[in-house]
């Protein structure tokens, strides 16, 4: 069952791309289409009904081997696996039958051009490699995984190839990627090296004897724990997007709106929360690599939701938005809530994927037009949709009923999540900047996500009138996966709350990592493990051994426990957070539609800089990119030419141009003349040298 | 079959001979027949050496195959295969086919290139399969001659010059390394390669006009060896012969080049200085480590700024060499492995690569990138083709290109992390060039006029390429296949390597001086 969940997408992939042209455009869709649901149907069936405390693994294949480097392809099923494999599955084949409909009729391609194939071929090979990477029971099949959804990304962003934006956009992915990479590879030989295999279970039991490793790097001494954890977690910036490697992710929305969807929101960019996640065991022994986590985390948060405030283009906005979102994650996985890391990773992938799938849907109905100015009132036009991106709206602002508890909390998917992560920032940081700066951020979010459903649905039409008047609502195959995300935005949260986030027993026994029966059964005044839990009732705790479950929880980490017992006034805040940005958002866009002027002009210089994304691409464009085509061209010049060539070809040019005449005659007929004596020279100086020794 | 090796590396110099002595006349039919005959004759070789295959027993890490008989003047003509060869000589038979094939729209002096093309074939299969110096030297020098003449008369416009550099580069080169030979059999007293190995040549400290060597006599004589092959692979900074003889040779002769002739550099690492001179390559190895660190950043920066398709490509193959010799100078199971693999795996990516510029540059007769853009519009299999082999080249996992560098950068990262983490900046640079290229290449909308007619692959360019595709995802994904046979001699020769440098040491000082 694992084995065909894994290889349906890219049997799919394999037919759509290359057989199309024997099976019929539609045909070929439709299959890869088909495939995909079954992987998905599977998968929810795993999800369900699979034992969380037994690790179930497949061997497949022999991969790279070489002395005591031994890796397989395999599949490892664990609760965190099985997560994400519900989360890719839907939204992806949500997203194929989405595309049916919004990729039907591109004014991009001309009439009797077939693109479609291609597009359903890359989003099925996408989910396969996005599948091979949750899967993987070893680094370098992760890594794998991870290259995969890469290059999955950069031929997407590139689909429309003939934009010469869409190809920058594409190669920019790429590439920011692979810096990401860079610190992933690092990360995989150091643990290589420290650990003599790269398999998680190898990994996870070794990883008490890492934390107490020092390891010479690049001249200086480090904690091995800490070194790599930091070096993976560069890896999870980069396809994270997190602050100092995002760059790339706004620029992704070049590609088509389903891509955005279920790439860059929903699945993708959230492998790096993952890869925390799955490094658990390592990350527990790495107190200062975690609040370097926890730091660009939060940094990511605010910094991405202020630019989100001044974007125009829907899908950038919410690009800005998915960016911040990624960072709740990173804080909640940095203060070690993995379980509240993936809860908002799982909410964020229902209401995300809505919010883009919804976003297609306007363009789809406004011919392609994704600038917010000229939308409005297009509530009325296109009613199913608004009602979507209404509740993807109330889900990621985190609309709920605070305070009210009935053995779970009650509100959308994303009021229970982030309030989660909320709460753990409070908890773990003792109110300090993650706490801050996610609070913040959650106001902006709510401006934002507001902002965008004031200027789009509410007021008076605007822009094109030509396109206002043929609004129109989507085809039902792209108005159904709108229907189905919206029960996950609203249901999500609360019905896996217990799971994600309840209490310390609750998430052990759902992520299989302690069994509920061994929490009851230990006795406090037994010496061991439980005293190494600590103080208190609630979190007593046999002490787990790494690599047992799907995340390890050290004895010292009691994130889950604390983030409940907050003040109350921690808990009201991302709901009073979300009702002042609706309030600002009402003000500027209903209420009074000529401040946002009025406040750009005011404070014009902010407004640049934020328009402007922080000039992070300046930046790094006079960073790196200036300097590296400086040096090609010195090394090429200077280097190869000048020094090298300058050096070598000024003994050589004296005896060149007689062998130029030689050469002339040889072309004229002499070939083999000239190449006899040439071997008979060689032959007869060798003889000589042979006689002359063993005379 | 006791002379399977002479069988096969002899086949194509016998048809290069039917070739120059029986066909005549230069028309239409004399041309077709030159090129069938040519084809038929490599196609064979590769048949004939997949028994070579098939008979090799992984397991025995010594050679195989072996043949030995006397020859003219005294000489020894010994042959064999071990599984650090072996496969290089399957890379030879497997592309030589593919090689004849993409230059069927030759029409100038078509039967002096194929008889070219095969006894390079024969000088190529024998450097690999030598097991006598003078054989090996024999094999290795002559290979110059037919590569020279195919630069020099069916090159671009500036043949010569190109030409004459690569000529003048290698052939000082291994100037020095006959010195070294001749020396090594003063030494041993034999020239034949087995015994040569289980010689321990001396390595105490040598004072030559007042400069004390350590390492002595070994050092030396690892340096004459590393002379030749560092030119061969080219090493930074004796690289520069590369891109022009690339540049300038049509795209036959880029591919035989940067495929296999660039691989006689390596093979010779692994074969002489590694396992002959421990004691050289324990003093030196941590300079070779920095000659490829420095190649890796320096070429790939070099190739970023390259308006020539082949240039850049080339310059990719420079910094692609940098990761094998790393891994050959990281002397462990995972180094070694991955610089064997990385040849391998490098023959077939950098050969497609080569023929992908070939099949526009036969179309439209320039290799300038602006001259290109928007390919895709009007060449959609050749986009696909393209886009494979620079995601193969920047290697990305589940392609060949991948396993090859992640063993080497693994192998290096064990020894010497600074040069393990310079090293994989290239990992960063290669996507830089290599999307760069295939951006303005095939990316874009068709603007420029004289691309409007441009044709798709035909049957026969899809069929060169079809193979090569298959290998470089095969290897990619089941690199088994290669492991499994290049690893017990690999481990052999590791294990061997790590004894004779135990006891080694050179004193405080000389160590400082080789870091």
């Amino acid at each position: 069952m694992l084995t065909t969940i894994l290889f349906a997408p890219l049997v799919g992939a394999l037919v759509c791309g290359l057989m199309w042209k024997f099976i019929g455009e539609k045909a070929a869709m439709v299959f890869a289409t088909a495939l995909l649901f079954l992987s998905c149907l599977l998968s929810w069936i795993v999800f369900l009904t699979h034992d969380p405390y037994v690790t179930e693994q497949v061997q497949l294949l022999r991969w790279i081997e070489s002395g005591s480097l031994l890796t397989e392809w395999s599949i490892r099923l664990d609760r965190l696996t099985s997560t994400m494999l519900i989360v890719v599955t839907t939204v992806s084949a949500l997203v194929h039958l989405y595309s049916f409909g919004y990729m039907d009729h591109d004014p991009q391609w001309r009439e009797d051009e077939v693109y479609k194939p291609r597009f359903f071929a890359y989003l099925s090979f996408f989910t396969f490699a996005m599948l091979m990477l949750v899967t993987a029971d070893n680094l370098l099949q992760l890594f794998f995984g991870w290259e995969g959804v890469g290059v999955a990304s950069y031929l997407l962003i590139g689909f429309y190839y003939r934009k010469p934006s869409a190809g920058a956009a594409a190669m920019k992915a790429f590439i920011v990627n692979r810096v990401g990479d860079f610190g992933f590879l690092l990360g995989i030989f150091a643990l290589f090296f420290l650990v003599d295999s790269i398999q998680f279970r190898d990994i996870f039991a070794a990883a008490p004897d890492i934390a107490a490793t020092q390891l010479e790097f690049m001249g200086g001494t480090f904690n091995a724990a800490e070194l790599v954890a930091v070096l993976l977690f560069i890896g999870a910036m980069g396809k994270s997007a997190q602050l100092g490697l995002h760059t790339w992710l706004p620029d992704a929305m070049e590609g088509p709106t389903p891509v955005s969807a279920l790439i860059h929101a929903a699945t993708m960019v959230t492998a790096g929360v993952f890869l925390v996640c799955r490094m658990s065991p390592v990350m527990e022994f790495a107190p200062n690599a975690m609040a370097f986590v926890v730091l660009i985390g939060a940094a990511t948060a605010f910094v991405a939701a202020t630019i989100g405030l001044v974007q125009n283009d829907i899908k950038r906005v919410i690009a800005y938005s998915t960016m911040s979102q990624l960072g709740y994650m990173f804080v909640a996985a940095g203060l070690g809530a993995y379980s509240v890391a993936m809860f908002h990773l799982f909410t964020h992938a229902f209401f995300k994927a809505m919010l883009f799938l919804g976003a297609g849907s306007v363009i789809h109905a406004m011919h392609h037009e994704q600038d917010m100015r000229n939308y409005g009132g297009l509530r009325k036009k296109i009613p199913l949709t608004f009602w979507a991106m209404m509740i993807g709206t109330l889900a990621i602002t985190g609309v709920g009923i605070p305070l009210l508890y009935l053995g779970f909390p009650v509100g959308f998917a994303g009021f229970v999540s982030k309030d989660a992560v909320i709460e753990v920032a409070y908890a773990g940081t003792a109110g300090g900047f993650a706490f801050w700066a996610l609070v913040v951020a959650a106001t902006l979010t709510s401006f934002y996500s507001w902002r965008l459903m004031f200027l789009t649905f509410y007021g008076t039409p605007r822009g094109n009138m030509h396109a206002h008047d043929h609004a129109h609502e989507s085809p039902r195959v792209m108005t159904v996966p709108l229907g189905v995300l919206a029960v996950g935005s609203v249901l999500a949260g609360m019905v896996w709350y217990g799971g994600f986030f309840k209490s310390q027993e609750s998430v052990d026994d759902f992520f299989g990592n302690v069994p509920v029966a061994e929490h009851a059964l230990i006795d406090r005044d037994l010496p061991g493990a439980a005293h190494a839990a600590g103080e208190g009732e609630a979190h007593d705790r046999p002490v787990q051994v790494p690599g047992r479950g799907a995340i390890y929880i050290g004895p010292e980490n009691h994130i889950i426990h604390e983030a409940h017992e907050v003040p109350v006034w921690v808990k009201l805040s991302p709901f009073v957070a979300m009702l002042l940005g609706l309030g600002t958002a009402w003000l500027f866009y209903i209420r009074n539609p000529a401040l946002p002027r009025q406040w750009a002009a005011n404070l014009s210089p902010l407004h640049r800089f934020l328009l402007n994304k922080w000039y992070f691409d300046e930046i790094y464009q006079f960073l790196w990119v200036n300097p590296a085509r400086f040096l090609g061209r010195l090394f090429w010049r200077r280097g190869d030419g000048d020094v090298i060539d300058g050096s070598i070809n000024g003994v050589a040019m004296g005896i060149v141009p007689f062998f130029t005449r030689a050469l002339n005659r040889a072309q004229s007929g002499y070939i083999f003349t000239y190449a006899f004596t040439m071997v008979l020279g060689i032959v007869a100086l060798i003889t000589w040298m042979t006689f002359a020794q063993a005379n | 079959m006791d002379n399977l090796l002479s069988i096969i590396t002899f086949i194509p110099l016998i048809a290069a001979t039917i070739l120059a002595l029986f066909l005549r006349g230069d028309d239409e039919a004399a041309q077709r027949n030159a090129k069938w005959l040519a084809l038929a004759a490599t196609g064979f070789t590769f048949l004939v050496s997949l028994f070579l295959l098939s008979g090799f027993d992984p397991q025995d890490t010594g050679f195989q195959f072996v043949e030995e008989r006397e020859w003219l003047l005294g000489l020894n003509y010994k042959m064999g295969v071990d599984g650090i060869s072996i496969l290089f000589v399957m890379l030879t038979t497997f592309l030589m086919p593919l090689v004849v094939a993409s230059c069927w729209t030759v029409t100038t002096r078509v039967k002096d290139y194929m008889v070219a093309l095969l006894v390079l074939e024969t000088l190529m299969i024998g450097v690999f399969c030598a097991l006598d110096l003078i054989l090996f030297y024999l094999f290795f020098e002559a290979g110059l001659i037919p590569m020279f003449l195919i630069i020099g008369i069916w090159g671009g416009a500036n043949r010569i010059y190109a030409a004459f550099k690569f000529f003048l580069y290698t052939l000082l080169g291994s100037v020095l390394m006959l010195v070294a030979m001749v020396a090594m059999y003063v030494d041993a007293g034999t020239t034949d390669i087995p015994t040569l190995l289980a010689h321990d040549f001396p390595f105490a400290t040598l004072t030559v006009l007042g400069v004390s060597i350590p390492g002595g006599f070994q050092t030396l004589l690892w340096l004459a060896f590393f002379a030749s092959f560092a030119v061969k692979m080219p090493m930074w900074p004796v690289h520069t012969w590369l891109p022009d003889a690339h540049v300038q040779a049509p795209t036959a002769g880029s591919v035989v080049l940067a495929a296999i002739l660039l691989k006689m550099g390596g093979y010779g690492f692994l074969r002489f200085s590694l396992p002959m001179f421990p004691a050289g390559s324990e003093l030196l190895g941590p300079l070779v480590l920095w000659l490829s660190v420095i190649a890796i950043i320096y070429t790939s920066l070099v190739a970023m700024v390259q308006s020539d398709m082949k240039k850049l490509i080339a310059y990719s193959s420079v910094a692609h060499m940098g990761f094998v010799t790393m891994g050959i100078f990281a002397a462990n199971q995972q180094g070694v492995d991955g610089a064997i693999f990385q040849m391998i795996s490098h023959g077939f990516i950098s050969g497609a690569l080569f023929l992908c510029v070939g099949v526009i540059y036969d179309r439209m007769h320039t290799r300038e990138i602006d001259a290109y853009g928007g390919l895709v519009n009007r060449m959609p299999a050749y986009a696909a083709v393209f886009m494979l082999f620079t995601l193969a080249n920047v290697g990305l996992p589940g392609t060949s290109g991948f396993v090859g560098e992640f063993l080497t950068l693994m192998g290096v990262f064990q020894v010497n992390t600074l040069v393990g983490v310079l090293a994989c900046t290239g990992v960063i640079l290669s996507a830089g060039y290599a999307l760069w290229l295939y951006r303005r290449v095939v990316f874009g909308d068709l603007i420029k006029e004289s691309l409007r007619s441009i044709k798709d692959m035909t049957a026969r360019e899809k069929a060169i390429f079809a193979p090569l595709i298959f290998f470089t995802i095969l290897l990619g994904v089941y690199p088994s296949l290669v492991t499994d046979i290049i690893g017990p001699s690999v481990a052999n020769l590791v294990d061997g390597y790590a004894v004779a440098t135990a006891d080694i040491e050179f004193g405080p000082t000389l160590a400082d001086a080789a870091h």
